[in-house]
């Protein structure tokens, strides 16, 4: 039968001769041991020591008596431990992650299943409920009888989530470790998803799941969070450690970041950056952000116009790209002047041999840094653009505008 | 390719400006991180001044003249020493103040402040639209044409509005309390007769007189706008650098509350009091003494204002009450969500509308017993309210550094303690009372 932590609280324990032991006020899941199995029930009595009585030590539970297959005497005093989760104080009214909703939600009441053996019952966390019933159930347990709370459940919609998809937020890293609550789960999100996930947490709790992602997953989610946010972030991270995120980043989205923060926290966390991705943010913040400076990502794939089909599809395999964003390759001439685009639609479509200069984009489009921004938003409006050379006054290309640095910016300025 | 030819190009590119330049962009760059901040405590502390306030600080100043005027300074303390803590409360831990209740004290107490809310600001939301009515029937616009026009405009606004575009137009409704300022210039009332009294205080030891400062303070002190102010800060993200900025605005805010509070005692002293209309219990009525006293124009701007205030508090009150009950029971909520995914949220706030302006149009409505249980109501519940206030920011757990210091505890407590006493005796009052509570 199905249980609820909270119409068990409460319940009287009695031992093998069916002696009182005491009441139950607390269950215990020791992750580090099953991760869902209620591992130690706390029983208190009046003003005596509470007592702690494991999983093997329950002959039987069902709401309002609990039946031990020891006596008390074999029962342990109870000692507070890190390493339990205790499902009153930390899973109850605590806001868990659904990893499945992919949204942030509060724990109303926990759904125990009975696994009977031999003389020995054990309790198995199924689902964290987060519906009405939860609700009714922690706002009239002990003031009306159980049945009459599981009838009035019973209309009610359900609403819960099973403890497979539960991530917990825990913003203490040692905490953490002994719970062994990792963030794996949350690593094969979208970014945006779990950056949407993280506003609705506390700052402690934002900290924590940042510190414990790996660094790519961190750096595309702080790219996605409101830049309110990722400021407070990197303000608290170890400098090294918010470089090595910061590295992970597009260096147009590193600069935007580093931008906000404040001088001191700026300069030590480009101290830790090695020097050519630091010299690359350092330049691009020498840009108004406003402007097509302040807008182009300096890293941007481009290959001499003389370069055949084949040649270019061979160079990228070997390079590092971000192949989800590539779109658009850009030409140079001799001089590392800039000679016009390619799509990579057109460059699969060509033969081996074709030279890349005969599959350029008409017009040849490109800005200087210092156009402003109402100038890129009407050239891509106009010529329908996915990206956007930015080149010196010498004509060498410095970067490239994506539409996604376009759209960002035009919702921002909403 | 040469890539030492276009990153030597690259490092040559310099756009940075010349050192004016820079500097107004640091400038611009400081204004715009003010901005982001300041909001919550300037928008909150103006809804207190809502009809009822209204009304209560007509009659103080119709009644005894300058002789409340004193009462502010302290109360000005008051309001910022709770407002204050709910914005360090929402600062430093980023959470709703109906989040940490949950958290930090169950099911049951949430429940509890969730309820007692609901009916209470229900009840507060009725006196908003009575305010619309009254003040429309000074322009001579029938309260049913009104009261609907503004029920339909209110639910519209946020329905249909970003929480940026929300709070501009709430920025603007605090810009028009400036019409009480100009009707009580127009009043020509003693200056320095105001100031004085405003310095130094006059206690009379009546029971009229103390209820009526009760009334004053436990109108300007209302528990829903500490979980309106901690959700402000907490949606505007804003962090603990930013937590001084935060300070200042809940500082400017409850200065300029009370300096609109002052304008209308002034206001009313200079004419009501001044020329024995003393019997005044509603804030049309002052705005209708008004016109052969200070002029037309300064009765229309204090009617204006009243509407004003009215319609502002009617659509923040439904707001903040539909989302501190979500927030707190777990439901999803905000105005960013769609229609189908807060459910709750959406039907709460339509419910708090809906009958809030619903009981003013029935036409026998018993708007008197509504006001009384919505005093009554804010008494029982601002204690609580203060009281989980006060344990949560002494809670070094959630605060780190930023827990009350020794010096902020007692004056907190000691505030606390004195408003607990006054809305008791104010709720005490207003239950055994036959008629209102005007002198």
């Amino acid at each position: 039968m199905e249980l609820y932590a909270t119409e068990l609280m409460g319940s009287k324990a009695y031992d093998l001769q069916g002696n009182y032991v005491g009441r139950v006020r607390e269950f215990f899941i020791e992750p580090a041991d099953q991760p869902n199995r209620i591992s130690h029930f706390l029983l208190a009595r009046g003003h005596f020591p509470p007592l702690v009585a494991r999983h093997d030590q329950i002959a039987s539970v069902s709401v309002g008596e609990i039946r031990l297959n020891v006596s008390e005497r074999a029962l342990h005093l109870y000692e507070p431990n890190e390493s339990w989760l205790a499902v009153q104080k930390d899973l109850l009214d605590q806001q868990i992650i659904d990893i499945r909703g992919r949204k942030v939600v509060r724990v109303n009441d926990v759904d125990l299943l009975e696994l009977r053996s031999n003389g020995n019952t054990e309790l198995r966390l199924t689902q964290v409920d987060v519906g009405l019933p939860g609700a009714v159930r922690r706002l009239l347990h002990g003031v009306v009888s159980p049945a009459m709370i599981r009838r009035l459940q019973g209309g009610l919609p359900q609403s819960t989530i099973r403890w497979e998809f539960v991530n917990l937020v825990e913003p203490d890293p040692l905490r953490r470790v002994k719970l062994r609550i990792t963030h794996e789960k949350l690593e094969d999100l979208h970014p945006a998803d779990l950056a949407a996930i993280m506003e609705d947490l506390s700052a402690a709790e934002r900290q924590g799941i940042i510190a414990s992602l790996d660094e790519q997953t961190a750096g595309a989610v702080l790219a996605e969070l409101d830049e309110r946010l990722t400021t407070q972030i990197v303000e608290k991270l170890d400098p090294s450690k918010a470089a090595d995120i910061l590295e992970e980043m597009a260096p147009d989205a590193a600069a935007d970041l580093l931008a906000d923060l404040p001088k001191e926290t700026f300069d030590e966390v480009l101290e830790e950056m090695p020097g050519q991705e630091a010299r690359e943010v350092r330049e691009l913040l020498q840009f108004d952000p406003s402007t097509a400076g302040g807008m182009m990502n300096p890293d941007f794939a481009f290959v001499g116009e003389d370069t055949t089909r084949d040649e270019v599809i061979q160079w990228m395999r070997n390079q590092d790209l971000n192949l989800e964003q590539l779109d658009t390759i850009v030409l140079v001439d001799k001089a590392a002047s800039f000679a016009g685009t390619v799509t990579v639609s057109r460059l699969l479509l060509a033969s081996p041999d074709q030279s890349v200069s005969e599959l350029k984009m008409e017009p040849l489009l490109n800005l200087e840094p210092d156009a402003k921004g109402d100038e890129v938003f009407e050239l891509f409006d106009k010529y329908n653009l996915r990206s956007l050379t930015v080149i010196d006054e010498h004509k060498h290309p410095i970067g490239v505008i994506t539409v996604d640095d376009v759209v960002s910016r035009l919702v921002k300025s909403q | 390719m040469d890539w030492s030819a276009i990153s030597e190009r690259f490092a040559t590119v310099r756009s940075g400006g010349t050192d004016l330049q820079k500097r107004i962009r640091s400038l611009r760059r400081r204004l715009t991180l003010l901005l982001a901040v300041v909001g919550p405590g300037l928008i909150t502390s103006n809804v207190d001044n809502d009809a009822g306030g209204i009304s209560t600080y007509t009659q103080a100043g119709a009644h005894y003249g300058y002789a409340l005027l004193w009462s502010l300074i302290p109360m000005t303390i008051a309001l910022y020493v709770t407002e204050e803590m709910c914005a360090r409360l929402g600062v430093i831990t980023g959470k709703g103040l109906s989040d940490l209740i949950r958290e930090e004290f169950g099911f049951r107490p949430t429940f509890f402040v969730m309820v007692t809310g609901f009916f209470v600001d229900l009840a507060n939301v009725v006196a908003e639209f009575a305010g619309v009515a009254a003040a429309m029937e000074i322009f001579h616009v029938s309260k049913y044409v009104a009261v609907p026009i503004a029920a339909i405009l209110v639910w519209a606004l946020v329905l249909k509005g970003t929480y940026r575009q929300v709070e501009i137009i709430f920025f603007f409704a605090c810009g028009f309390y400036v019409t009480y300022i100009i009707s009580a210039a127009m009043a020509k009332p003693d200056w320095l007769l105001a100031a004085r009294a405003t310095v130094i205080p006059s206690i009379h030891y009546s029971s009229d007189y103390l209820l009526m400062l009760t009334g004053l303070i436990g109108t300007t002190i209302a528990p829903w706008q500490f979980f309106y102010l901690q959700a402000g800060f907490v949606e505007k993200k804003v962090g603990p650098r930013q937590y001084p900025q935060a300070r200042a605005d809940v500082l400017v805010g409850s200065i300029s509350c009370m300096v609109i509070v002052f304008f209308i005692i002034v206001c009313t002293a200079a004419t009501l009091y001044a020329t024995g209309h003393r019997d005044i219990t509603e804030a049309k009525d002052a705005a209708r003494a008004l016109i052969p006293l200070a002029g037309k124009w300064a009765g229309y701007l204090f009617a204006f204002g009243l509407l004003n205030a009215s319609v502002f508090a009617a659509s923040i009150l439904p707001l903040s009450t539909a989302h501190v009950i979500c927030e707190g029971l777990g439901f999803e909520a905000g105005i960013d969500h769609k229609f189908e995914d807060a459910r709750i949220f959406y039907g709460l706030y339509t419910v708090l509308i809906a009958v809030g302006a619903g009981v003013v149009l029935l036409p026998h409505a018993p708007l008197w017993k509504i006001l009384i249980f919505s005093q009554v109501g804010n008494g029982i519940w601002l204690p609580v309210v203060v009281i989980f206030i006060l344990l949560l920011v002494n809670r070094r757990d959630l605060m780190g550094d930023y827990v009350n210091t020794l010096t902020f505890n007692i004056i907190a407590w000691v505030t606390a303690i004195f408003m607990i006493g006054l809305t008791i005796f104010l709720s005490y009052a207003s239950l055994f009372q036959s008629s209102p509570p005007a002198p």
